[in-house]
């Protein structure tokens, strides 16, 4: 079974959690074009290698994010969202 | 009997001809440069030789020739899809494929055994319903069929009401078939080599070379290759090609897992598909029961399998064919799919000129590669994006006019 660490309830079974996409910033829907909404909506980067994603375990329905690489499986690590954001701003985000 | 397989094998004596030629050298420049030697890939290059004339054609392959999905898919084909746009597609494939094998000289073991699409609710009923109708009006045949039918036809299945997904009816297509796969990329592959195509093997594109919006050429682990035209029908790898050509994709790549149990001898003739139950699975010529369940539920490049997946899948099996539970399962591989957001097909030409696409094939592509190879050769001879596939082009993302398949994939992705 592979194992996925949630930062609210440690390490559970991946069968327990859904994948919610790689992370990526959502543009103002009020200001973007069709075009970058459109990006935004279907468009996938698909990275063979280490992306940020939105997981969420589903017992509990606790959102966060895990950095992944998508060449191994391998989950490098999971951070709550407060801390995703806070790495983000301080450029940790790659 | 080893003994003598092994003087066979040291020696240089052959029993037939080879069934390709030696790898030549690489040209500087090809007229048409296919990256991916698949089925897909080879069936373009073998329908631009026999149809267009060209035949100053390179087929690149990283690996080896059919190793990706043409070795990895569940073989089954058919064209009793939703959309008016998908059945013509797959019609035509299925008309294609029913004279293949006379005309590439080869045995595709092409078999005709009926196609049943399992219904467990009375949504799946009127999906069932939607789909026959559809498939009628295109000429395909389709109908929706009852217990009473499905026992005549299937007679093995488990038709009991007192289990978890009782099976309330069932979209019965005659014309569901299944072929060797291995034989389909063997087949096109020698009978383009006949018209003077190449196959580079262990060749992989390291850039795609633009200049003013234009492709140029490639540059490969062997050298920069100029091209007129470059074709990429990578399927998994879609999106590493597209982001060095200079576009973008709706295309995830997501592995699908599938497996064989051991021989048995032949008991069942349909092909069966369960979308609630994530199933589907059909007895192969040599009686393995070849069986197959929905993508993984995230993305990756890898082809892994996973023991989530035998368990869910065999528990399924075993409510529809109780008869396989003492059963082995014996292989078990998986293949990238790249999945799209329509479960329809990316074709045709792309954002940079005389540089065209063949992706976005997720779980449903081997049926296609006859009618896509011809198609996409026309695609590619003619600059032009065929009537055919028109619905399929890339730029209906960005017009929102999506191919919505999802009702017809096989399996509830």
């Amino acid at each position: 079974m592979k194992i996925m660490n949630c930062p609210l309830n440690g390490p559970r079974n991946i069968t327990e959690f859904i994948c919610g996409g790689e992370v990526r910033e959502m543009p103002d829907p009020a200001t973007s074009s069709d075009g970058a909404w459109v990006d935004y909506l279907f468009m996938e980067n698909n990275k063979a290698g280490v992306i940020y994603e939105w997981w969420c375990h589903v017992p509990t329905t606790y959102w966060f994010v895990a950095r992944r690489d998508t060449r191994t499986e391998e989950i490098i690590e999971t951070l709550t969202v407060a801390d995703f954001s806070g790495a983000a701003a301080t450029g940790g985000q790659s | 009997m080893p003994w003598n397989l092994l003087k066979y094998g040291l020696s240089r004596k052959r029993h037939g001809p080879a069934y390709f030629p030696p790898q030549p050298e690489l040209k500087p420049a090809y007229d048409v440069v296919i990256i991916g030697a698949g089925g897909h890939g080879l069936a373009a290059a073998y329908y631009l030789a026999r149809d267009w004339g060209i035949n100053n054609i390179a087929v690149l392959e990283k690996g080896y020739l059919g190793g990706g999905n043409t070795a990895r898919n569940t073989t089954i084909i058919r064209a009793n899809y939703l959309t008016p746009e998908g059945v013509a597609f797959y019609k035509e494939s299925v008309e294609l494929w029913r004279e293949l094998d006379r005309e590439l000289d080869i045995n595709l073991m092409y078999s005709e055994r009926g196609h049943l699409t399992l219904a467990h609710s009375d949504g799946a009923i009127r999906t069932a319903r939607w789909r026959a109708e559809v498939n009628k009006h295109l000429g395909v045949d389709s109908q929706l069929v009852f217990p009473d039918d499905i026992a005549r036809i299937c007679p093995q299945l488990n038709l009991s009401p007192s289990v978890r997904y009782p099976i309330l009816g069932a979209l019965y297509h005659p014309p569901g078939a299944i072929a060797r796969h291995d034989a389909v990329a063997w087949g096109y592959g020698r009978e383009a080599c006949r018209q003077g195509v190449e196959i580079h093997q262990l060749t992989e594109v390291e850039d795609v070379l633009t200049a003013g919006g234009h492709v140029t050429g490639v540059k490969t682990n062997r050298g920069v290759i100029h091209a007129g035209k470059v074709l990429q029908a990578v399927a998994a790898s879609s999106t590493l090609l597209a982001d060095m050509a200079g576009f973008r994709l709706p295309i995830q790549t997501v592995p699908l897992q599938a497996c064989v149990t051991e021989p048995l001898k032949p008991i069942l003739d349909p092909i069966i598909v369960s979308g609630s139950l994530h199933v589907y699975l059909s007895q192969s010529a040599r009686g393995e029961f070849v069986m197959g369940g929905s993508t993984d539920p995230y993305a990756l490049y890898s082809t892994r399998t996973s023991l989530d997946f035998k368990e869910g899948l065999a528990a399924h099996v075993l409510e529809l064919l109780p008869m396989l539970a003492e059963v082995p399962i014996m292989r078990e591989w998986a293949g990238m799919a790249d999945m799209t957001p329509d479960f329809s097909p990316v074709m045709g030409r792309t954002p940079v000129e005389n540089y065209y696409i063949d992706a976005g094939w997720g779980t449903w592509g081997f049926k296609a590669t006859p009618v896509c190879g011809k198609r996409m050769a026309e695609c590619v001879a003619s600059d032009t994006q065929p009537d055919l596939l028109h619905p399929f082009r890339l730029s209906r993302i960005d017009e929102l006019d999506f191919v919505g398949e999802r009702g017809a994939a096989s399996v509830g992705h």
